[in-house]
């Protein structure tokens, strides 16, 4: 039965990775452009909804409404953090390079960004772990032995929701169309009426939108939030990202739930810091015989710096 | 010299040396996002060396260089089968490896760490710096150092002019680990104690960053970007905490700046130029 119970942990923790592993896998399909801002635009939702949480919103709503509108906040701040990297990375490089994903400059760039936001948090809150409390007494199912949050459950639930939403998003509508196009071939997408210089936007308003949920979800399962939870979970959400293939969404599903499998088995058969050897072990193997990952497609990513 | 300073020359010679680790890969045209683990591979090299078998203290540094540079060489192989941003992550993926392995090793101290026997001077650190930095520029005015300029700017037409891309790109990751292996044994001598924490995640991202805004066209590149990073936020004395903002908020102005680093060829042809007698730029007078 523990094992059971170990089973079902990995797959809520890896439901967190699915999000910020889409949240990559989307910049780098349609952008060819691996953003290392995500894992601070997932911890700035987490932050910022505790600290409004923590120091009362203005209007004074009553609790369940009051923490629910922190952690909304906290997501939108995702959102316009990840509008405002887009102006002064992607957008700024693309204007004056032409094809900005020529260079390694958008992700050096987006290094500098990781730097500012995270040590922004660091000098406004300090490096300690918050306790983020959820305002619902216990949040626990209880049957034969098993232990299944709620929270965790609706967090599988959402995540995989998003997921489906965004492949009904690029799959049936015409912005996704016009997005596949981008992520294909840009010049062509200009050609064929495409206006590439508002689609690009609408991606990072997707990924600041995923990395957000994301945030909020750690919080709602963990009832902790730190300056540092980003860094866990966004290289974890890395190797999510690379196990499932670079570009795919459905491989990014795979790729989290298989991380987070694999660190909650390695944890419990082999302790506590065996984790970073198997699941980075498992992806460096992973790309010695299939370098495009499980679901990758083979033109993705290879393209020079 | 107060302890400052030596301590600053030390830490800045170190950076360097790794800074040059991750240039020559980089100059071949590969990204190593993974310069901790190779770091941390000299370092622990030295430290059980020194420790257990209580060499002196070159022999050490000899060998865990060589350490260094057949590990980059082994782990080459696999690596070169990936490009683009995989190559990437996968050198961040071997670094997390090496880290992992540490962590979990009771020979290698684990999360204790290991406390290093001798000690050196911030002289030895500063010589050997200097040796690896003329190293470093005589290699690249070499048809080497040219073909490892060909590999970068384009793998095809390097081959199609004779250039044996995979020699070259396996030379420049056992070079790349050779160096790095190198700064992390002086850094285990320099402060006589090693812990897996320090080779994090952060670390390789620092000194790719060093090396990418420095330049990754010529030599100077990284020496410039080190040097540049290691003393501004010594100059700018505040918190820690601020530092790393500035430094980020640095990183973001330079590549709106100079994107292809702070000294590229351009620069120095510039700078070249006006150095030189006027009669000696080819016009006639008048």
């Amino acid at each position: 039965m523990l094992i059971v119970q170990q089973i079902l942990n990995g797959l809520m923790l890896g439901s967190i990775y699915v999000g910020v592993a889409v949240a990559f896998t989307l910049t780098i399909g349609i952008l060819n452009f691996l953003n290392f801002t995500i894992p601070v635009l997932f911890m700035l939702s987490g932050m910022i909804g505790w600290s409004l949480s923590f120091y009362g919103l203005p209007f004074g709503l009553s609790e369940p409404l009051g923490w629910l509108t922190s952690l909304g906040i906290g997501v939108f701040c995702a959102v316009v953090a990840s509008l405002i990297v887009e102006r002064f990375t992607y957008r700024y490089f693309k204007a004056k390079h032409g094809d900005a994903t020529e260079h390694a400059i958008p992700l050096v760039s987006s290094l500098g960004f990781l730097l500012i936001f995270e040590y922004m948090v660091l000098i406004a809150h300090g490096s300690d772990s918050r306790g983020f409390h959820t305002p619902f007494a216990d949040l626990n199912w209880r049957f034969d032995g098993l232990v299944i949050s709620i929270p965790q459950f609706i967090s599988l639930f959402v995540s995989l929701a998003i997921v489906a939403g965004l492949s009904i998003l690029l799959t049936r509508t015409k912005l996704g169309r016009a997005l596949r196009a981008t992520a294909e071939n840009p010049d062509a997408a200009v050609l064929m009426g495409i206006e590439v210089n508002r689609i690009v936007p609408v991606v990072f308003v997707l990924t600041g939108l995923f990395c957000g949920l994301a945030g909020a979800l750690f919080a709602i399962n963990y009832s902790e939030v730190s300056p540092y939870m980003g860094d866990q979970v966004g290289t974890k959400a890395i190797a999510g990202m690379v196990l499932g293939g670079l570009g795919s969404v459905w491989g990014a599903i795979a790729g989290g739930l298989i991380v987070g499998l694999t660190e909650t088995l390695s944890i419990y058969f082999f302790g506590a810091t065996s984790a970073q050897v198997t699941v980075w072990g498992l992806l460096l193997v992973l790309l010695l015989f299939r370098p495009q990952g499980l679901f990758g497609h083979n033109a993705i990513g290879k393209g020079k710096f | 010299m107060s302890g400052y300073m030596s301590g600053l020359i030390a830490i800045l010679g170190i950076n360097v040396i790794f800074a040059y680790g991750i240039y020559v890969t980089a100059a071949a045209g590969q990204l190593n996002l993974g310069g901790a683990g190779f770091q941390a591979i000299g370092a622990y090299a030295c430290a059980l060396l020194s420790a257990t078998y209580g060499i002196s203290i070159f022999w050490t540094l000899v060998f865990s260089t060589l350490v260094g540079a057949a590990i980059g060489f082994l782990i080459a192989f696999p690596i070169l089968r990936t490009r683009g941003v995989y190559m990437v992550l996968a050198t961040f993926a071997f670094a997390e490896v090496v880290v992992g392995i540490i962590l979990n090793s009771e020979l290698l101290g684990g999360s204790m760490g290991l406390i290093v026997s001798d000690y050196i001077e911030w002289q030895s650190i500063l010589w050997t710096t200097i040796g690896v930095i003329i190293f470093v520029f005589y290699l690249m005015s070499t048809p080497l150092g040219l073909a490892m300029r060909a590999v970068h700017d384009d793998e095809a037409v390097a081959t199609i002019m004779g250039v044996n891309n995979r020699a070259i790109q396996v030379g420049a990751f056992a070079l790349g680990g050779a160096l790095a292996g190198l700064s992390g044994a002086l850094y285990a001598y320099y402060f006589g104690f090693v812990e897996v924490q320090y080779f994090n995640a952060f670390l390789s991202i620092f000194v790719l960053l060093y090396v990418l805004i420095g330049g990754t066209q010529t030599a100077w590149g990284p020496l410039i970007g080190a040097t540049f990073f290691t003393l501004i936020p010594e100059a700018l004395r505040m918190g820690e905490d601020w530092r790393f903002l500035i430094f980020g908020v640095l990183i973001v102005v330079m590549m709106i700046i100079r994107p292809e680093g702070i000294v590229t060829r351009d620069a120095l042809d510039r700078i070249w130029l006006k150095l030189k007698p006027q009669t000696n730029d080819g016009a006639p007078n008048g």
